[in-house]
């Protein structure tokens, strides 16, 4: 049988280098298979990270062969020819805590300074409101929100942004995502504070717009778009004076 | 090195260096043009200066990234004002043959 | 942040106008440069007129305070230089280019 190279930077946050490891070349596995055959076969110590192994957690995206990508949902033939070696790295932009394991503490922080959380207008200490909100499924705020709604915060977008590696304060596209959709939510009552939270070189202004978040997202979603919107918003209100 | 490479991250590249070669030509351009303060005699003395092949290359070179910048701009602001997301490649394509348009003008006209 | 907020809006705001500017001035230039570029010829435009003074004024402060507020995002993340005290540089170089080239389209007008 056909064997497969796989080149595997391991290490930790003081640095690391590359281990080279041979599996057994099949016609369909994913990248996560390769490293878990890896682990379990042949290095035992490799860390790594994965839970529901079908597209839906998050939580194993790497860099494979320069690209960051979810590896569950990877095909190794999509993105090495045969004969080619796979050489993974664990996820730009972000502290390396061993392996291929980030620490995504950074990466979630910044959904929390983008206010990416729902602030509820009518129960604003988080109580179930009296009724249920009607917002149709056709109105355009629905839509824009559905729209970047199916996020798995994998952060294949912050990876692959270079805004993220040249201000280290800067948001990024599934923080400014996320708040988009939260901007677009009439149920929310904290759209002022949201709005100032996202603005400025640390949020949207500092998007150029590259669209390599829009164009690597995994889910097929479209955070520059998201962003372009909070431009938006923020163009006219400051051009119409219409807050603070 | 990361992989960047895809249609729009290009268009990205162009027009940062299209508008950091224009942003430092700006002084230059002005200095050129205030020669005129000083009568048409001087400003004439300094384009005849100029009518060498290297100046008119980068002439040349100028209205083409001018062209460049123009149309890049006007990509990003359609995706900005007006949430053109889905022909954003296309357009970064028409941008630089619109770039090229200008360019290949201005050299039918020089001479 | 108002500030950086606005900034942005001033970039959107003279790249719009830049747009139409820049698309008159490929048009003038490309007319201009058919059979070589003489100073009798810009003058001839510029001299006396009240519109193109205007107009050149006009592109000149938008050129100006545009790629300065652009370079100050290239300094920014190619080489790592923030601040208020830089911002508050950016915005004085930005008025003097623009002010350098009004100073250029008033030798035009008045040569
Ligand atoms: C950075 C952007 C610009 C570029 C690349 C550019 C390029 C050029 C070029 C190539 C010419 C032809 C002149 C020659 O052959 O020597 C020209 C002419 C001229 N430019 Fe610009 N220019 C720019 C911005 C401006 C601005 C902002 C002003 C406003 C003051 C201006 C005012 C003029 C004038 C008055 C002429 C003479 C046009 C004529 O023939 O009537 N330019 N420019
Ligand atoms: C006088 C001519 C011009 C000069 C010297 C100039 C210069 C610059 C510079 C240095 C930048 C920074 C690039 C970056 O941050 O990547 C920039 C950005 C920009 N320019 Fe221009 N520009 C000119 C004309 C125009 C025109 C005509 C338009 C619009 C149609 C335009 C639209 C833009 C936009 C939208 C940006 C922001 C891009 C971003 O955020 O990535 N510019 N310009
Ligand atoms: S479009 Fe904006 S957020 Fe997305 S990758 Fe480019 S700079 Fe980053
Ligand atoms: S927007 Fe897409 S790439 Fe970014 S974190 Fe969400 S699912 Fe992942
Ligand atoms: S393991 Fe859950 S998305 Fe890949």
């Amino acid at each position: 049988m056909d064997r497969l190279t796989v080149r595997i930077w391991r290490g930790d946050a003081a640095g690391g280098a590359f281990a080279a490891y041979e599996v057994a070349a099949r016609e369909n596995q994913t990248v996560l298979d390769v490293v878990s055959e890896i682990q379990r076969e042949q290095e035992p110590a490799l860390a790594y990270r994965f839970a529901c192994r079908v597209g839906m957690c998050g939580s194993c995206a790497m860099e494979v062969n320069g690209r960051a990508r979810w590896t569950c949902r990877t095909h190794v033939r999509r993105v090495a020819r045969p004969g080619e070696a796979l050489t993974l790295r664990p996820l730009p932009h972000l502290p390396v805590i061993r392996d291929l394991a980030t620490d995504m503490a950074p990466f979630f922080d910044k959904w929390a300074r983008a206010m990416g959380s729902f602030q509820p207008k009518d129960a604003p200490d988080g109580a179930v409101p009296e009724d249920f909100a009607v917002v149709p499924p056709g109105s355009k705020a629905r839509r824009e929100a559905d729209a970047g709604i199916e996020c798995i915060g994998c952060g294949v977008c912050h990876a692959s942004c270079d805004v993220v590696a040249w201000n280290p304060d800067y948001l990024g596209p599934a923080a400014l995502n996320r708040a988009w959709t939260l901007v677009n939510d009439v149920r929310d009552g904290a759209q002022a504070a949201r709005l100032a939270a996202v603005s400025g070189d640390a949020g949207c202004h500092s998007c150029h717009s590259t669209q390599s978040c829009t164009e690597r997202c995994p889910k097929g979603l479209d955070p520059s778009s998201a962003i372009a919107g909070l431009k938006r918003r923020l163009f006219w209100d400051a051009l119409l004076g219409r807050r603070g | 090195m990361p992989d960047r490479r895809h249609p729009t991250y290009l268009a990205f590249l162009a027009h940062r260096l299209s508008g950091l070669a224009l942003a430092l030509f700006l002084p230059l351009h002005f200095w050129a043009l205030g020669q005129a303060l000083q009568g048409e005699a001087a400003l004439e003395g300094f384009l005849r200066w100029t009518d060498h092949g290297l100046f008119k290359l980068a002439e040349w070179g100028l209205v083409v990234l001018l062209a460049l910048h123009l149309a890049g701009g006007l990509r990003v602001m359609a995706l900005e004002f007006l949430g053109w997301r889905a022909r954003q490649k296309d357009m970064a394509a028409l941008g630089a043959g619109f770039a090229l348009a200008v360019g290949l003008l201005f050299l039918l006209n020089v001479g | 942040m108002r500030g950086q907020l606005h900034l942005w809006v001033a970039q959107r705001l003279t790249a719009a106008f830049l747009a139409v500017a820049v698309a008159v001035h490929l048009v003038t230039i490309i007319i201009a440069v058919r059979g070589g570029l003489s100073a009798a010829d810009i003058l001839a435009r510029t001299r006396g007129s009240e519109a193109w003074l205007l107009f050149y004024a006009g592109f000149a402060l938008a050129a100006g305070l545009h790629a300065a507020i652009g370079l100050r995002a290239i300094a920014a993340e190619w080489l790592g230089w923030r601040g208020r005290g830089l911002d508050l540089l950016w915005l004085g170089l930005g008025l003097a280019t623009a002010l350098f080239g009004i100073r250029a389209a008033w030798g035009l007008y008045h040569a």
